[in-house]
């Protein structure tokens, strides 16, 4: 009790900042729908700019004070009331997620314009109110103190997202947003139970006071695996990524930048807090390991499948359920064996960087597909041979960012592999260090294979559609070059050594053996191949093994067909269920 | 058996129907339904913790009560939102099939799937 009495009094001065957090995009939505939708774009700009202001400041304050930032909505302190509540990863990701809003917001200006003459278009509109949704949505995530109030933040950003997804009302984009809806609720739901489940066992849903009473009794650890299985279908972890290669694929190219970029880390973000902060001592490492597993699988198999894509925008999807892989990584290297729970470390910052630099460097990625393909009218990657004599900034945005997410100095990803690199030495997990490092030729092999097309002597002139805005260019190559430069912006916390020069001849070594790795996997399965002579000629001698590994690639693929059967999906759903719980009763 | 007990296992065959219909029924209508079998076996949980709360004198805990008020809010809202979604994937496409050969999609989009031609997408309703 007295440690109730203790927080109530731990409203903090600038507190009130994270209420304007969620304040200032629904005051942008109720301002867009006064307005109507000729506006409704320069409302966004407005929102967009305070909203950014709000994330620095809660940054600023928490670089001052080195402290979190504490509300309780109306003066109620937990358990009866619910409060807001800001550490530093939440402050990081609002800053981040507030870097590529503006970005996206650049880009989209273009894309989303009302039409001249016309009052109102229904897809800008959409758009625009849908992006401040998710906004919401996410601050909410980054800063509620309750597992309840993450539940409806959750759901915010689950319906905001939904209609980006169909935003052009084609059928089979209906379809993909009926899946992700479907999949996303029962979800949802499931976390909703592990809340009823932790509300009766503890009597608070509030995550500081969790974190200091939680049991692994049997309540506990099924809240915990339902919470966390319910979490992982929402982020589109392997095998239950059933709705994420369509709907990413298919939405316009602004809408797949914010589905993908932001939208995945939502639910991520409460896969931490539940493990790291309501729950440390619950899950035990065999269920991280598990996690790590599935993480291990995804990498494996989102990479490979996206070489086996005709089109860019696919092939970018398949790379998210790759980089999301990547994120739980960092679980069993964040274990403490001697304290028996998970603690906030160097594996911990690795992880949440990956999610920072995923952020940045794939929204990025996805409009410099949507420019290509406004460009060619096409995203058929074997047809799209030399389009960066067209469109050289959007080819350079996406290598740029390409280059970010392989982990070349000083991208924020160079810096997350350190990290991870470094706990996996301290804890002896050497084989997570082997799935970081193949992870990084995997991820090279599909930026090679794009980058590598764009430059090659296309068959005829390429005559572009239509001449695409100078600033959607320019907001592509922004956000890839915040990637690439994430590691500098975060260096206060971090030992200088792990960041050393880029043009030192060992890390340029590092690079190159990557890009050489990537390459040879591009000529080893890839299904369309760069058009240069050479590679031809190359090919031609590998034929027979070539031939080998094609078809072993096309194996990953139907696996990947059936897994996302919804029976299946289903299936696995209940069987990684089982499977973490027997892991976490087994650690007991 | 005690009225809670009751209450608890009526909640958990609630969530294991839901649970079933979600992942068996192929049909995005029963699924809808489905959730909403399984949101209330959830909600009917929160009533029987409410129950169990309910030691200082109390009819109940008070606190799960606004929470399932909310959550059925939520719940309603998800409904309306897909149910609204199936209509619309009907009317386009004349099927409501959640399986990925049931529309017959072209492999690349249509060439106007830029943002400022999709107010003109297909109605074909």
């Amino acid at each position: 009790m007295a440690s109730m009495l203790a927080s109530a009094d731990a409203v903090t001065a600038g507190g009130a900042w994270l209420v304007l957090a969620l304040i200032v995009p629904v005051a942008g939505i109720l301002a867009a729908m006064l307005a109507g939708g000729r506006h409704v774009a320069r409302i966004v700009v407005v929102v967009v700019l305070v909203g950014f202001a709000v994330a620095v400041a809660i940054g600023w304050q928490m670089l001052q004070s080195g402290s979190e930032l504490v509300y309780w909505l109306g003066g109620w302190a937990p358990p009866l009331g619910v409060g807001l509540r800001a550490d530093s990863l939440s402050a990081v990701m609002m800053v981040i997620t507030a870097v590529v809003v503006a970005g996206i917001t650049i880009y989209a200006r273009a894309e989303f314009r009302t039409p001249a003459g016309v009052t109102e278009a229904r897809a800008p509109y959409a758009f625009w109110i849908m992006l401040l949704g998710i906004w919401c949505g996410l601050n909410a995530v980054f800063v509620s103190a309750d597992l309840f109030t993450l539940y409806v933040a959750l759901e915010l950003l689950t319906f905001s997202a939904m209609p980006l997804v169909c935003l052009d009302g084609r059928a089979e984009t209906l379809q993909a947003a009926l899946r992700y809806m479907i999949f996303a609720l029962m979800g949802s739901v499931l976390y909703l139970l592990g809340a009823v489940l932790i509300y009766g066992a503890y009597g608070t849903l509030d995550i500081a006071q969790l974190g200091q009473v939680t049991q692994a009794d049997a309540a506990t650890v099924a809240a915990c695996v339902l919470m966390t299985i319910g979490l992982l279908a929402k982020t589109a972890l392997f095998p239950l990524h059933l709705w994420l290669p369509p709907a990413h694929a298919g939405a316009p190219p602004a809408a797949s930048a914010v589905l993908s970029a932001l939208v995945v880390k939502g639910s991520f973000f409460i896969v931490v807090r539940i493990w790291f902060d309501a729950m440390p001592g619950v899950p035990g490492l065999g269920a991280a390991q598990l996690l790590a597993a599935m993480g291990a699988a995804a990498i494996l198999f989102g990479s490979v499948i996206a070489l086996r894509q005709q089109r860019l925008k696919l092939l970018i999807a398949y790379s998210t359920l790759a980089q999301i892989g990547y994120l739980f990584i960092m679980f069993p290297l964040a274990f403490d064996p001697a304290v028996g729970a998970f603690v906030r470390g160097d594996a911990l910052t690795g992880g949440m960087l990956q999610a920072m630099s995923h952020a940045t460097a794939k929204a990025a990625m996805f409009m410099a597909a949507g420019l290509i393909y406004a460009t060619l009218g096409h995203d058929r990657i074997g047809d799209m041979a030399g389009v960066a004599r067209v469109v050289p900034v959007t080819v350079l945005a996406f290598a740029v960012g390409g280059v970010a997410l392989m982990g070349i100095v000083p991208s924020g990803a160079y810096l997350a592999k350190k990290l991870l690199l470094g706990a996996a030495d301290g804890s002896g997990q050497w084989w997570w260090s082997l799935v970081l490092e193949a992870g990084g030729f995997l991820t090279a092999s599909y930026v090679v294979l794009v980058i590598a097309q764009a430059l090659a002597k296309p068959a005829a002139p390429i005559v572009p559609r239509v001449r695409v805005a100078r600033s959607q260019e320019w907001a592509a190559l922004l956000l890839a070059v915040c990637s690439l430069l994430l590691s500098l912006a975060v260096l206060g916390p971090v030992p200088a050594s792990l960041i050393s020069n880029p043009l030192a001849p060992k890390e340029l070594l590092a690079s190159a053996i990557a890009i050489i790795g990537g390459a040879l996997l591009v000529l080893a399965y890839s299904r369309e191949l760069p058009r240069f002579a050479i590679v031809d000629r190359i090919a031609g001698l590998l034929r027979p093994l070539r031939g080998a590994l094609c078809a072993l690639a096309q194996g990953f693929v139907r696996i990947d067909d059936a897994a996302r059967q919804w029976s299946i999906a289903g299936l696995s759903m209940l069987a990684l269920t089982l499977m973490f719980a027997a892991a976490m009763v087994l650690q007991r | 058996m005690t009225e809670t007990t009751l209450l608890g296992l009526c909640a958990a065959v609630l969530v294991g129907l839901g649970l079933f219909g979600l992942i068996v029924n192929p049909q995005p209508l029963r699924k809808v339904l489905a959730f909403n079998v399984l949101g209330g076996g959830v909600f009917m949980l929160f009533g029987v913790v409410a129950r169990r709360g309910a030691a200082m004198g109390f009819g109940g805990d008070p606190v799960p009560q606004g929470l399932v008020i909310t959550g059925l809010v939520v719940s309603f809202a998800a409904t309306a939102l897909a149910v609204a979604l199936i209509l619309r994937l009907y009317a386009v496409a004349g099927t409501a099939s959640l399986r990925a050969d049931a529309i017959d999609a072209t492999t690349a989009p249509a060439d106007d799937a830029g943002g400022g031609d999709a107010a003109a997408a297909p109605r074909r309703n």
